[in-house]
């Protein structure tokens, strides 16, 4: 007993369709960002960990499509550790530094600087990321040169004994701060710095100033509401901006071809695999270990409580 | 309801992942039997000061005329080893053409990334120096991969203020720790090339000075000169600040880190002279590896027909002697010395074309000696990177 004028509109037809089909709904809202995270990002990464079973014929260097352990056995050369390991620690050391930093500065815009300083402070945090990620690595070339600024000023004070010493400090040493670890170093602090103020100041402007003066209330020092108030509640924003500064450092590798002494990280040597031997197994095994190192340190933040807030 | 939705959706990921895109075989298309109208862009990878439009200095551009005679706009994309430009090529469908060297050219045709030329379509081939015409770097049975553009060494770069009244002839200011003229140590103040064909530097120095390794072709090594030629590496590395891969780096690093001493391009030094820096060259005694680069076209080419345009171009006496006046190189039309204006009368020879035959010209190591031997009697390229690799990590 329907007629064409009493049926409702088709909107309201597929909007019922869907009503009674929640599964439906729900995979038609999924779709798209499932099959770009587990077809494109998955799928990547799987094609990936298949290239490093296959192995270089070690007469021809021909790309041999048989499913072997050989590339892994061959990752673990003294050579690939000492990357690895160089990596890691300049990872471990950027972050740290970049929290010793980040935190004071953090710490002053959340709690004692007015809406306009703030404000300004912001702006002028965020200013170095709106010019190009290249152009600051030449400048700093240029700043760490041994013909550079930093040690004409040196110079000025009557200060290169200090320098002198940094300089010939084994393994982050070198003939001048820019061909040096160190210099390396600085730099990498220095392009991360804003990654890392950020999220601690967020996490910072989040503890109520009710908790501290109840806190100062019953009788605590400033020190001790740092330790026991202040400092738990700022950790997950600590975490947050250290999991940028390690995982930007771990796969760098555009830095350390500009600035430093040429030892080569994990982001080099797998760009030498791949774009220069040809060696695609190599290089996909290689890429397995930041991956490896990323899983472990976010499990590890996971435990800090990271991801608590979220 | 939601665990259904979910597997339906993760199955349907896999399903398209699976159907993922399977390498496309070419079929060996037939040779072009003439060019047609440009299509209106030609890309090239190329060395850095290979293809300039004037924007460095006006007086050496060999670009904009192109542009305006045949309507093909050029676009360069820079590369800094021969490996970078291998990778660049392999599966590309964005570039034109290459100027590859002899490590990268064989890598580049075997590979299927370039692909066979008519050089019936190029007219000017036959104004091409002779020794290039079939060299085994770019004509395998006959069948030519691209023209030769030109050719150049791999020079000793120096610092005229260090080294004083007594420039130096040898390549030992590099390999081996010693007391500069200016009375400090040459450790920190050297330079390496960082591509691992630099191997074949150090095997030179060793052919010459430790005779009995028996090295007669640097870029085949057996086991032995092999290992000896990375000891000598690994020595070098005590000395070395940092390994220079891109020009312009190091031309930074000359002025504004006080390097001494370096295996260098004649572009850099020239460059660095223009700008009034104490920067010299010199072919040292034990002689120079050098490299013959070939511009080679894609086997997927977007643009074919400006590409043999610029094919025909680069072979231009006026080309050939521009560029070779603005990178030190030789060109390989003997024709473009002569009346070239940036060249000079000298300018050939300055940059070396009576040395031609002495140059050892870069090739890839392959394990069967470059065809001259059996399989495994040589060491092959791709340990050279793993090994070089290590060496500039300290191992």
């Amino acid at each position: 007993m329907t007629d064409s004028a009493s049926r409702p509109p088709a909107l309201h037809r597929a909007a019922t369709y869907l009503h009674k089909r929640p599964w439906l709904r729900l995979t038609l809202l999924l779709a798209l960002p499932v099959i770009w995270l587990v077809g494109v990002y998955g799928g990547s990464l799987m094609s990936l960990l298949v290239q490093s079973f296959f192995r270089l014929n070690p007469f021809s260097g021909v790309l041999e499509r048989v499913i072997s352990l050989d590339t892994w056995n061959t990752l673990f050369t003294s050579a690939n550790n000492a990357v690895i390991v160089r990596t890691i620690a300049m990872a471990a050391a950027v972050t740290i530094a970049s929290v010793i930093i980040a935190f004071p500065l953090a710490y002053y815009m959340a709690r004692y600087a007015t809406p306009r300083v703030k404000a300004l402070l912001v702006l002028a945090v965020l200013l170095p990321l709106w010019s190009s990620y290249l152009v600051r690595v030449y400048s700093w070339k240029l700043i760490l040169a041994a013909e550079g600024i930093i040690n004409w000023f040196v110079g000025r004070l009557g200060m290169q004994g200090v320098l002198e010493a940094f300089l010939n400090a084994p393994v982050v040493g070198g003939p001048s701060l820019s061909i040096s670890l160190f210099g390396q170093f600085v730099v990498f602090v220095y392009i991360w710095l804003p990654y890392m103020i950020l999220p601690i100041h967020a996490s910072l402007e989040r503890v109520p100033r009710s908790l501290l003066e109840a806190s100062a209330d019953l009788g605590a020092q400033s020190a001790f509401t740092f330790r026991k108030v202040t400092w738990p509640m700022a950790i997950p924003g600590v975490v947050a901006g250290s999991i940028f500064t390690f995982s930007l450092t771990l796969g760098d590798f555009i830095i350390p071809t500009i600035i430093g002494d040429s030892s080569p990280f994990i982001g080099l040597a797998i760009y030498s695999y791949q774009g220069v031997a040809g060696n695609l197994p190599l290089a996909a095994a290689m890429s397995f270990i930041p991956i490896a190192v990323m899983a472990i340190y976010l499990t590890v933040a996971r435990r800090f409580g990271a991801f608590e807030a979220l | 309801m939601k665990s259904r939705a979910v597997l339906l959706l993760t199955a349907l990921a896999v399903f398209l992942t699976a159907c993922g895109s399977g390498t496309s075989d070419d079929d060996g298309s037939e040779l072009p039997t003439e060019v047609g109208e440009g299509e209106g862009s030609v890309v090239i990878v190329a060395w850095a000061g290979y293809i300039e439009r004037g924007e460095t200095d006006p007086a050496f551009d060999w670009v904009t005329e192109f542009e305006a005679e045949t309507g093909c706009m050029v676009e360069v994309k820079t590369a800094g080893t021969s490996d970078e430009m291998v990778a660049l090529m392999t599966g590309s469908t964005e570039y034109d053409l290459v100027t590859a060297s002899g490590d990268a050219s064989l890598r580049l045709i075997a590979g299927g990334s370039v692909q066979e030329i008519n050089i019936d379509l190029i007219p000017s081939w036959d104004t091409i120096d002779e020794r290039l015409q079939d060299a085994e770097w770019h004509t395998i049975e006959g069948k030519h991969y691209g023209t030769p553009y030109v050719s150049g060494f791999n020079v000793l770069g120096f610092n005229t203020e260090v080294f004083g009244d007594s420039p130096p002839d040898s390549w030992s200011v590099v390999f081996e720790e010693t007391t500069l003229p200016d009375g400090q140590s040459n450790a920190g103040r050297v330079q390496a090339y960082d591509g691992p064909i630099y191997i074949a530097d150090a095997a030179l120095y060793l052919s010459a000075t430790q005779p009995d390794l028996g090295i007669e072709d640097p870029y085949q090594l057996n086991e032995d000169q092999y290992q000896a030629a990375l000891n000598l590496l690994r020595g070098q590395r005590e000395l070395v600040g940092r390994y220079w891969h891109d020009a312009f780096i190091q031309i930074d690093d000359f002025t504004n880190e006080g390097v001494a001493a370096s295996s260098t391009w004649p572009f850099m030094t020239n460059v660095l002279q223009f700008a009034g820096e104490p920067i010299d060259k010199v072919v040292p005694v034990e002689g120079a590896t050098g490299w013959a680069d070939t511009t080679m076209m894609n086997s997927n080419a977007p643009h074919p027909n400006c590409a043999y345009m610029w094919m025909e171009h680069s072979l231009d006496p006026k080309v050939q002697g521009d560029v070779s006046a603005w990178f030190g190189t030789v060109p390989s039309v003997p024709a473009a010395c002569e009346g070239n204006e940036l060249l000079g009368p000298d300018g050939c020879a300055n940059n070396g074309s009576e040395q031609f035959d002495e140059i050892l010209f870069w090739k890839t190591p392959t394990d069967d000696c470059n065809g001259t031997a059996a399989t495994g009697s040589c060491v092959p390229y791709y340990r050279w990177v793993t090994d070089y690799l290590a060496v500039i990590g300290g191992r």
